[in-house]
């Protein structure tokens, strides 16, 4: 049932770690969109996060912002989003995490986004501006065992918040490795280890670490690390620099295929 | 119901539902340090004096309440009192917010600021306190807004800020702050982000309304010490909210009518508006929950309205609860009406007042017809109309 779980524990006895892949469902459309998701699934994606297209995503840099902008000209909206989930769970069994800004979630309602998520085949949701503070409103209904609110670090989140944080939360941890937007330049191995060794030390739960992420190198040096390796605009960025190729979706199988390889030592 | 003296926000920022911290983790830390320094420094009679000291001698408190006696005289109806915020330094009630969190940037030992602005009147403010405090200043301005309100632009290059321009969605207010939320994630270590309304996550709506309650304090004894009473009504215009939530705080618990005054640009009808409280529905917007203009599927929609102020499809979370608590009403003035008023303001009264404060002064020329001649109607002008000469020019005005 719990498919986050499931997938941590088979990759660990493979000994490999977990590539999380992000994209902006129906950037260009809705169908390529789906052709790109079936693709990253066939090369090896270990979790996928599903963006909410949001007007106004203030955590996000230009290349997300600009995949949110076209998936809105499209009217993709978090119905869509769900709607499109039955169909790539006929493709795969790997964890879907709905990735959103909250208020496409407050206008939806968010009683009967856990039961349309849930019945769609998600397994968790990412809510980007939903710090602990103000997650009640959204958890307070949810039997933790079958859908989870991934919870998110930061490099400025002191030990005892982290530990407060992990306390509460199921499935996996998101260590943001650095302050900023995504997509931003540079990665700091250096201190995503010392942010790591903080972490093991509060909590036993995986952790996957996304930001700055955008080579295969960079995705082996933060998989010696960590549990997993989110890639989110190093995707997006693939995707809009190729929108009109009609080989698209098997580019990103390509570059999901070098990732993977990567998460294997 | 005990509305002022502290009673919202509760602990965690809210204003009944509304209000609250909507924000990415990143900030969070910085959110709860910005809580736990204003707790500390802001009760301290040290950092009261230092900040009254500055609202006296460098702002220009207090602004004298002013009877409008020709525009009453002309409507023939209630007496409009305008509290003339239009004459304190840089021209508008803004300066007292920024007098106050830089102070407060500076009490926590932060040596760069950011801040978002529509008008500019804030952008401007901001840049002045950071010239005082030698401050390192970002401004982050839509690029409509840059063309509409030139003037203000030159006003921030002279003071030593930077002025970076966001052309991302309709490049306004909203655009903006979206930019300046994006700049602090990456800055956030050292930079204090000063907002400018009473909207943001928690603690900026708290804070922001108490550094302009100040105005209300005044115009309180203001009035009384002229009428010897209380004011029947008093008007504000509303776009975050920060200088109706001035005004009208100190009154709260008053037996005085409170009107709110929102942009409605073209008509409501028209879906060209900024009437936040009078035709948006629940929703999260920079980092709080409050009333918002949005579609059927949570996107937020592009705001219109002739002032770049009140241009902005949120408004601060406790304008919400008053609402719903029916203790202000809520109204929306147009483009055309604002219009109005500023020529009627300009020519009755020899006062050239803020596109935005025109909305209010047109609210109250409706409200003072419709009462008696000894009714008082406390009208705050925010703001000075020089940076809008470009717009009312352009408007064969």
């Amino acid at each position: 049932m719990n498919r986050i779980q499931t997938k941590f524990e088979s990759l660990k006895r493979n000994n490999e770690k977990a590539l999380v892949g992000f994209v902006t469902a129906g950037d260009p459309n809705v169908d390529v969109s789906l052709q790109i998701i079936y693709a990253m699934c066939e090369n090896g994606i270990d979790i996928l996060e599903l963006g909410v297209p949001f007007s106004d995503p203030t955590a996000d840099g230009p290349v997300i912002q600009r995949s949110s902008a076209r998936a809105l000209k499209n009217k993709v909206s978090l119905k869509t989003v769900i709607e499109m989930i039955p169909k790539i769970r006929k493709k795969t069994d790997i964890p879907v995490v709905i990735f959103s800004y909250f208020n496409p979630i407050l206008s939806y309602g968010i009683d009967r986004f856990h039961l349309d998520a849930v019945s769609a085949g998600a397994d968790g949701a990412l809510v980007v501006d939903l710090p602990p503070e103000e997650s009640d409103e959204l958890t307070f209904d949810w039997p933790r065992a079958d859908f989870h609110l991934i919870r998110l670090l930061a490099p400025t989140t002191p030990k005892d918040r982290m530990s407060q944080i992990a306390s509460s939360a199921s499935g996996f941890l998101y260590l943001v490795s650095k302050t900023g937007v995504t997509g931003s330049d540079g990665l700091d191995t250096s201190e995503i280890n010392t942010q790591m060794d903080v972490l093991r030390s509060v909590t036993a739960l995986p952790v996957c670490v996304g930001f700055g992420i955008s080579t295969a190198d960079h995705v082996a040096d933060v998989a010696s690390m960590a549990d997993g390796v989110v890639i989110g605009s190093a995707f997006e960025r693939l995707i809009e620099e190729n929108i009109d190729q009609s080989d698209l979706p098997k580019m990103v199988g390509k570059r999901t295929a070098e990732y993977k390889a990567a998460t294997k030592k | 119901m005990n509305l002022s003296n502290n009673v919202y926000p509760d602990s965690k920022g809210h204003f009944g539902i509304y209000g609250g911290r909507y924000v990415a983790e990143t900030l969070m830390p910085a959110l709860l340090e910005l809580e736990s320094a204003y707790q500390r420094c802001a009760p301290t009679s040290e950092f009261q004096d230092e900040f009254r000291h500055l609202l006296t001698h460098y702002a220009g408190r207090p602004t004298p309440v002013f009877h409008a006696q020709r525009l009453s005289a002309h409507l023939n109806g209630a007496q409009i009192y305008l509290k003339r915020e239009d004459l304190t330094h840089t021209g508008a009630h803004k300066i007292n917010n920024t007098v106050g969190q830089t102070l407060l940037a500076k009490w926590m030992g932060k040596k760069k600021v950011i801040a978002e602005t529509g008008a500019g009147q804030h952008g401007v403010a901001t840049a002045t306190t950071a010239a005082l405090f030698g401050m390192e200043c970002k401004i982050f301005m839509g690029i409509e807004d840059i063309s509409r309100q030139a003037p203000n632009v030159k006003r921030m290059g002279l003071l030593g800020a930077e002025v970076v321009p966001v052309s991302s969605g309709t490049g306004t207010l909203k655009d903006a702050m979206n930019e300046a939320l994006r700049y602090w994630v990456s800055a956030v270590r050292d930079t204090f982000y000063v907002i400018g309304s009473v909207a943001g996550p928690h603690p900026y709506p708290m804070m922001v309304r108490d550094f302009q309650k100040v105005i209300g304090e005044e115009a309180k004894t203001q009035i009384h010490r002229e009428t010897g009473k209380l004011p029947d009504l008093l008007v504000a215009c509303v776009g975050g909210g920060s200088n109706a939530m001035g005004l009208f705080y100190p009154f709260l618990n008053d037996p005085v009518e409170i009107l709110g005054v929102e942009a409605a640009g073209c008509g409501i009808s028209t879906g060209k508006h900024a009437a936040t409280l009078c035709a948006g529905s629940i929703g999260v917007l920079h980092g709080s929950k409050s009333y918002v203009l949005q579609d059927e599927n949570g996107q937020i929609h592009e705001a219109h309205s002739i002032s770049a102020g009140l241009d902005y499809p949120g408004v601060g979370p406790e304008h919400s609860l008053l609402k719903d608590l029916k203790r202000v009403q809520y109204t929306a003035i147009d483009d055309r009406q604002a219009l109005e008023a500023f020529s009627t303001l300009c020519r009755l009264e020899g006062i050239i007042p803020a596109l935005e404060s025109s909305h209010a002064v047109a609210a109250a020329m409706i409200e003072a017809k419709k009462r008696p001649q000894a009714d008082i109607i406390l009208v705050n002008l925010s703001g000075r109309g020089d940076k809008d000469l470009g717009i009312v020019s352009s408007q064969g005005l």
